[in-house]
């Protein structure tokens, strides 16, 4: 690991300031961080450590309706907030999905948020990868490719984004605060991280300094909460990333679909709403029939990146999968084995 | 650069200079305060064998920096039997042959103390299983481990009921 500078700001100014210098990164639990600066991915000069500034670890409830998450509440901690799990029941069953309980316990709502690819050869220093280094090429398009993006990738890169927590945050239209050089200004998540395109090495939006403060959820968000599920089929049933993963959020009048919320994870370099297909779900009845065509609309313009047109039909089947799911009913306890197809809950659909 | 920090590890106040901030909390642990209980299996968060108490919470100590724990109260497998009298998990995981090697046991241990305390899985074999998955046993014995595991939840709740009565 390359030596840095360490520093640890008791302001949010003072952290911005001190990060806006270049070659200066942030650290919170650092559970990807030093991962990849342990691998020389990432050669950080300074670290700014904002573990210890004040008021970001709070769970606030709006008086519009929402809430406001601290970017330094810890995953387990959120899952387990009683009060959240029940309003956002696919945000918690995600959240309990990702990693393992020491990890969650650690990791922090922002650093979720921005953690990298989990992509092999962005992480193997001697691969050529754009995202790292660019211009250098990407050894994953001729390489082990199979669990590569599938939809919003480009030549340049086919990395995904690993995070579990993201998926439904994106489907319930989680907005980031963002405390910056010239101010607070807030962006939608879905507007955070960026395809690739040529610039593989953007991942999102934010500039030099920018810090996460924390990320609310609309009154609206919690109106999907008596249907709601996330699911991730995985290689191994814990502890794994996602080969892919779908949160899926239904609101209901009348025995017909009102509203329908769908986001997928592990098929693109960021959370990827399927906002056609929601449009196809509303005012439609329930049945697989209906399911399985918003399946279609939202894998329509996918390709594979490689030994990966596979992901293709499994993304449709996990979709159909999870909207059956929620439309029978958010279990009363989230699964023993979070997320997984082979739990038996409610309304698992084992054959879709 | 030098850093003093101040940590207190298995209820002894302990004050570290660190001339080098690249220093994880699981170096400090085993290099600097000879707590060598401590395992450092991949160093990357991916085996669990690091596994301590930060503040009654199980981490990873290979992924965190020690110089960001300057306050913590850390718990290692070291301070965890009462002298000769071992703790429960311990004595759980001898009882059902929770190991063969040996190598990963401190960071079951220490993760099996810390999934007894948040509560979460009771005594489901499957939430047991689920909430132990962050430590990997490559000796296989996660059959004795989680019949371990079960069996402590189980003693360490009659424990409290005892002493509540």
């Amino acid at each position: 690991m390359k030596n840095f500078d360490y520093i640890r700001p008791t302001t949010i100014s003072d952290a911005v300031a001190a990060a806006a210098e270049p070659g200066a990164a942030y650290l919170a639990a650092g559970t990807n961080l030093l991962d990849l600066m342990k691998g020389g991915v990432s050669r950080p000069d300074r670290l700014v450590d904002v573990t210890r500034l004040p008021g970001l670890d709070r769970i606030e409830h709006l008086p519009n309706g929402g809430i406001r998450i601290g970017a330094l509440v810890r995953n387990a901690d959120l899952a387990h907030d009683v009060e959240f799990a029940r309003a956002y029941p696919a945000i918690a069953e995600a959240l309990l999905s990702g990693a393992s309980v020491q990890l969650r316990n650690a990791a922090t709502v922002g650093g979720n948020l921005l953690q990298l690819t989990r992509c092999a050869y962005f992480y193997d220093t001697a691969s050529a990868c754009n995202k790292r280094q660019p211009g250098a090429g990407c050894d994953a398009r001729d390489g082990e490719n199979r669990l590569h993006a599938v939809l919003g990738w480009s030549e340049a890169c086919i990395a995904t984004h690993p995070s579990d927590f993201c998926v439904p945050l994106v489907a319930l239209n989680a907005v980031v605060e963002i405390e910056g050089r010239s101010g607070r200004r807030e962006i939608a998540l879905d507007a955070l991280h960026r395809l690739p395109g040529d610039a593989p090495e953007r991942e999102n939006a934010l500039e030099p300094g920018d810090l996460i403060v924390a990320l609310s959820l609309p009154a609206e968000a919690h109106g999907f909460s008596a249907h709601a599920r996330y699911l991730k089929v995985r290689e191994r049933t814990s502890y794994a990333f996602a080969v892919v993963s779908v949160a899926a959020a239904l609101r209901f009048e009348d025995g017909a679909i009102r509203e329908a919320r769908l986001a997928l994870g592990g098929v693109a370099a960021k959370p990827w709403r399927a906002a056609e297909a929601e449009e196809m779900l509303t005012g439609c009845r329930p049945d697989s029939e209906a399911f399985r065509i918003a399946a279609r609309a939202a894998l329509a313009g996918a390709k594979p990146s490689g030994d990966n047109a596979f992901k293709i039909e499994l993304a449709e089947r996990i979709i159909v999968r999870a909207l059956t799911s929620a439309a029978a009913g958010t279990p009363a306890r989230i699964a023993a084995l979070p997320a997984s197809p082979f739990s038996t809950v409610s309304g698992a659909l084992h054959d879709a | 650069m030098n850093f003093s920090i101040s940590l207190t590890v298995n209820g002894v106040k302990r004050d570290v200079d660190l001339e080098d901030p690249r220093v994880t909390l699981l170096d400090l642990l085993r290099e600097r305060l000879d707590l060598t209980g401590t395992k450092k299996g991949c160093d990357r968060g991916q085996c669990g064998a690091c596994t301590v108490l930060v503040d009654g919470r199980r981490i990873n100590s290979c992924m965190g920096l020690a110089i960001s724990h300057d306050g913590a109260d850390i718990l290692t497998i070291e301070g965890v039997a009462r002298g000769d009298q071992l703790h429960p998990v311990q004595a759980a995981f001898i009882a059902h042959d929770g190991l063969q090697c040996g190598f990963c046991t401190p960071g079951q241990i220490m993760s099996a103390i810390g999934l007894i305390g948040e509560a979460q899985a009771g005594t489901d074999p499957e939430r047991v299983r689920e909430g132990m998955s962050g430590n990997l046993c490559r000796c296989g014995a996660y059959a004795g481990i989680t019949e371990a595991v079960l069996e402590a939840t189980t003693n360490l709740a009659q424990t409290d009921q005892r002493r509540s009565a």
